[in-house]
């Protein structure tokens, strides 16, 4: 249980850097605090006291193994976070050329 | 289940500071070390083929952050400004927001607090049918790359739009200089 609500609370700085820092590079870091703190959740959820992981030949009996599904999908998720985070820098960049800063209230401020 | 909290109260430790440091690279770094306690995390809750995947992930991560970084500042200027009266309702809001979404994760999260739940139907299947029906050793191949393929296809997919996307938002910087 304190596992699942530091990895919440983890989701949470991550929320916090998106809301209140005026800086992209910070925006785009809390992105990925909130993607690794999901991955994380869903592995906990996968898992059980004393899993073996999911590599084995024959099932045997009276040993536990971890859930194989959340395990397939966090996979998926984390190369999508690594599309998601390099189109995200790339953006940054480009604001970054045009305005010479990471500031979003600079960016809030121009028109056209 | 120790080692787990500990690593989690440095995850967390780790990623105040990088939203809080002024230096940026500094704040990149702090990142990539809460991206490897995830990968030791995966390692301690029995999913290998995940850790391998977050620790070629973090690293290529952390080489674009400083790519960027190092083309650009890696001064927050934004850091230390005082803040406006529009700036701490939002700092309300997002307290208010923050002790709701605990409370009801929590409430949520309290069937599986003992993870000790059974596995589901399906999930039971993929084990111990899985070498049967798919030839793989390890179940979690054999669910991302047979039972669950049209999604792997769509992963790709979704990774080559994006590689797509950097080319088309980088190149155009190319050609105005």
């Amino acid at each position: 249980m304190i596992i699942l609500v530091a990895s919440l609370i983890l989701f949470l700085v991550g929320l916090y850097a998106i809301i209140t820092k005026r800086n992209m590079i910070k925006v785009a870091v809390g992105f990925s605090l909130m993607e690794y703190s999901v991955n994380f959740l869903f592995a906990i959820v996968g898992f059980r006291p004393g899993a073996l992981p999911p590599i084995l030949q024959v099932v045997e009996v009276g040993k536990v193994y971890s859930d194989p599904l959340p395990q397939a999908l966090v996979l998926t998720a984390i190369v999508i976070g690594l599309g998601v985070t390099a189109f995200m820098l790339s953006l940054i960049l480009r604001l970054y050329n045009r305005i010479g800063s990471f500031d979003l209230e600079e960016i809030k401020r121009l028109k056209g | 289940m120790l080692e787990l909290i500990v690593l989690l109260i440095f995850m967390i430790a780790a990623g105040i500071v990088a939203v809080e440091i002024r230096d940026l690279l500094a704040s990149v770094i702090a990142l990539g070390a809460v991206g490897f306690a995830v990968a030791i995390g995966f390692i301690m809750l029995a999913a290998p083929d995940l850790a391998i995947v977050q620790i070629v992930i973090e690293v290529l991560s952390v080489v674009f952050f400083v790519a960027v970084i190092l083309k650009t500042t890696h001064v927050d200027s934004a850091a230390g400004r005082p803040y406006k009266p529009a700036d701490i309702f939002t700092f309300v809001v997002f307290g208010v927001f923050a002790l709701a979404f605990v409370y009801f994760g929590i409430r949520l999260l309290a069937g599986l607090a003992p993870m000790s739940r059974e596995l589901g139907q399906v999930a039971s299947h993929y084990l111990t049918q899985g070498l049967a029906e798919t030839g793989a050793v390890n179940r979690v191949t054999s669910v991302v790359l047979d039972y669950r393929a049209l999604d792997t296809l769509g992963e790709a997919t979704v990774l080559f739009t994006a590689v797509m996307g950097v080319l088309a938002v980088l190149r155009l910087e190319g050609r105005r200089k």
